[in-house]
C-alpha cells in the first residue's frame, strides 16, 4: 500500500523584505514557482490547493483561476497569521485520507509597497462611520493592534513579575540570526537597552518589541512520503497538527497571559508522539515578543509564567538548546501583513539540513506554531526529518 | 452610570443591530448593560443573541458600573484621526464587579497613574439621541 505519510517536499519565497516591482498576486505567483523548481513537481501535479489573503473575500477562488490549480481539495481558512499552520494541519489530514494527492499552499502581499502608495492618500479613515459586529465594542476607544499585544504583556508582567528586559532579550536573539540572513530587513546587532531605549509605541511595548513591515510571500509543495521519492528534496515529515481558538476580538482574551497554544500544543506533541524535549529548533510567530513569550509557555517548551526567566537564560538565542526563528524572524526580516508560511519554510529548510550559517546542529524534530489576530488563533504544526 | 453630554464625536460609532443596539441606547440613560443566561447562570458582554455558553437566549442584566483595570495599555501611536490628536491616551479591560471584562478609555487621571487593578466607575458619552458610549474614570 502506498505510502501516505504527508509530508513537505518543496518551498519557495518571493522576493523580500522590499519588493515593489511585484504586486499581492505576483509574490504568490513567484513563490508557487519557486517552490515547483524547488522540489521538481509539476504545477499539473498539483491538486489540493490552499491559500488566504487580506482583502477581498474571494481572494482564494480568483488565485486558483489566476494559477491554473484544478483543486479537488481546496482551503482559504483565515486566522490571520496562523492561517498557514491551519492549512497544512487540513492538508495533512486530507492527503493521509486520499482526498488529494499534491497539496499547494500560497501566500503573497505586496504589504509596504502599497502602504508607501496609500499613505497620506486616505488610507486612513478621515469621517465617523458606523461599526457593525463585535467590534463596535472596541473601535470607540481606539485601541491598536499593538495595543491589544501590549495588553497581554501588560497581564503577564503583573501576574508573573516578567520584564521588558526579559522580553527585550526575544528580540536581541532573533536579530542575532538575521544578521546570518542576507536578505533581513534588519541585520545588525542590537541589545536589550537599544530594545528598552527604542520608542514605546504601546506601554509596555517599544518599537523594537514589534515586527517589522514587509513585502513577501511563500509557497510550499506537500504531498505523501510515496510520491516524494521522486522529488528533488529529503521529505519533511509532518508528524503532528493541532489547532485553537481561544478568541477572536481582544477584549474577549479569556486568560491574558496565556494563548491557545495551551491546548493544541499537548494535542499536536501527542499525535507525534514526541514531547517538548525532543524539539531542536523553534520557528514561533514574532509578531510581537509577548507572542512569543506566551507560545513557548504554551507549548511547554517551559512552564506558564516562567517564559520570562527562560528566555532570559538565553536558551532561545543561537548556540541555546531550542534556537528560535533561526531566519531573522519577523521581529528582524520579514512580516508581510501575515507570517506563518514563513515559519513552516524555514523549519524545513532547518531540518533538510540546508541553513547554511544558521543551521542547527542535528536537527531533527521542528516546531511551527502561528498566532494569527490578537494571540487569537494559534496553530502548532510538528515537523521532523525521518520518517515517524 | 452618569451620562455627558459631547459636542461633536469623530471617532467610530457603534451601529448597533441585533441585540447591540439596545445596550447603546440604555448607556444613553445611564444603565450599564451586560447578559446573563437563565439558562446556565452565565454573564457575559459584549450583548449577544445566543448564551456563549450554553446556547440558551440570555436576558439584559444591569450592572453596577464598577470595576477593576484588569490590564492596559497606553497608546503612544496611532496614526487614524481623532485618535492622533488625542495621544497618548490610554486603552483598558475592565473587569467588571459582576465578572465580565469589556474594553473601555480610562480618563480622569494621568495614564502614568494607571494600574492593574485600580478601582474604576463608569460613565457614559452621549453622541447622539439613543447612544452613548461607556468609559472609565478612577472610583
Amino acid at each position: 500500500m502506498a505510502d501516505r505519510t504527508p509530508v513537505i517536499a518543496g518551498v519557495g519565497l518571493s522576493d523580500y523584505p522590499k519588493a515593489p516591482h511585484l504586486d499581492a498576486t505576483g509574490h504568490h505567483v513567484q513563490a508557487m514557482q519557486r517552490a515547483l523548481a524547488d522540489c521538481g513537481a509539476r504545477k499539473q501535479d498539483i491538486d489540493g490547493y490552499a491559500t488566504v489573503g487580506m482583502l477581498a473575500g474571494d481572494e482564494g477562488p480568483t488565485l486558483a483561476e489566476y494559477l491554473g490549480i484544478d483543486h479537488r481539495w481546496f482551503d482559504t481558512t483565515m486566522t490571520g497569521g496562523s492561517s498557514f499552520e491551519f492549512h497544512v494541519q487540513h492538508a495533512a489530514a486530507a492527503i493521509r485520507d486520499g482526498m488529494c494527492d499534491t497539496v499547494l499552499i500560497t501566500y503573497g502581499s505586496d504589504f509596504l509597497s502599497r502602504m508607501g502608495r496609500v499613505l497620506g492618500t486616505g488610507g486612513f479613515m478621515q469621517r465617523p462611520q458606523r461599526v457593525t459586529g463585535p467590534n463596535q465594542f472596541e473601535a470607540p476607544y481606539g485601541n491598536t493592534l499593538i495595543g491589544a499585544y501590549a495588553m497581554a504583556a501588560r497581564r503577564h508582567m503583573h501576574e508573573y513579575g516578567t520584564t521588558p528586559e526579559q522580553l527585550a532579550e526575544i528580540a536581541v536573539g532573533v536579530r542575532e540570526y538575521a544578521g546570518l540572513n542576507p536578505m533581513a530587513m534588519y541585520r545588525d546587532p542590537i541589545t536589550v537597552d537599544d530594545v528598552l531605549s527604542s520608542r514605546m509605541i504601546a506601554d509596555p511595548l517599544h518599537k523594537l518589541d514589534c515586527c517589522v513591515t514587509s513585502d513577501g510571500g511563500g509557497a510550499l509543495v506537500l504531498t505523501t512520503a510515496e510520491r516524494a521519492k521522486d522529488l528533488r528534496q529529503p521529505p519533511v515529515y509532518v508528524l503532528g497538527a493541532s489547532s485553537a481558538e481561544t478568541h477572536w476580538y481582544i477584549s474577549q482574551m479569556p486568560d491574558f497571559t496565556e494563548s491557545g497554544a495551551a491546548r493544541c500544543g499537548p494535542v499536536a506533541f501527542a499525535q507525534a508522539g514526541l514531547t517538548p524535549d525532543d524539539v531542536d529548533t523553534i520557528q514561533l510567530y514574532d509578531s510581537f515578543t509577548i507572542t512569543v513569550l506566551e507560545l513557548i509557555e504554551g507549548l511547554g517548551f517551559c512552564g506558564k509564567g516562567e517564559g520570562g526567566a527562560f528566555v532570559a537564560e538565553g536558551h532561545l538565542r543561537r548556540g541555546g538548546r531550542l534556537p528560535l526563528n533561526t531566519d531573522g524572524g519577523g521581529l528582524s526580516s520579514c512580516h508581510p501583513g501575515m507570517r506563518g508560511i514563513f515559519l513552516l519554510a524555514e523549519a524545513t529548510r532547518q531540518l533538510r539540513h540546508q541553513a547554511g550559517e544558521a543551521q542547527v546542529p542535528d536537527c531533527n524534530v521542528a516546531v511551527a506554531c502561528g498566532s494569527g489576530g490578537w494571540l487569537s488563533c494559534i496553530s502548532a504544526v510538528i515537523l521532523g526529518r525521518e520518517h515517524p | 452610570m452618569e451620562v455627558r453630554e459631547v459636542a461633536s464625536w469623530d471617532k467610530p460609532v457603534p451601529a448597533g443591530g441585533n441585540v447591540s443596539g439596545e445596550y447603546w441606547a440604555a448607556a444613553a440613560e445611564g444603565r450599564l448593560l451586560i447578559q446573563r443566561c437563565p439558562s446556565c447562570g452565565a454573564r457575559q458582554f459584549y450583548p449577544r443573541l445566543v448564551c456563549a455558553t450554553c446556547g440558551a437566549e440570555p436576558e439584559w442584566e444591569e450592572a453596577a458600573g464598577t470595576g477593576v483595570v484588569h490590564t492596559f495599555t497606553v497608546i503612544r501611536q496611532n496614526g487614524a484621526k481623532p485618535f492622533s490628536d488625542e495621544l497618548p491616551y490610554v486603552v483598558a479591560i475592565i473587569e467588571l464587579t459582576e465578572g465580565p471584562r469589556m474594553m473601555g478609555n480610562v480618563t480622569g487621571c494621568s495614564p502614568e497613574d494607571v494600574t492593574v487593578g485600580m478601582p474604576v466607575r463608569a460613565y457614559a458619552e452621549k453622541i447622539e439621541d439613543g447612544l452613548a458610549i461607556p468609559s472609565w474614570e478612577p472610583a
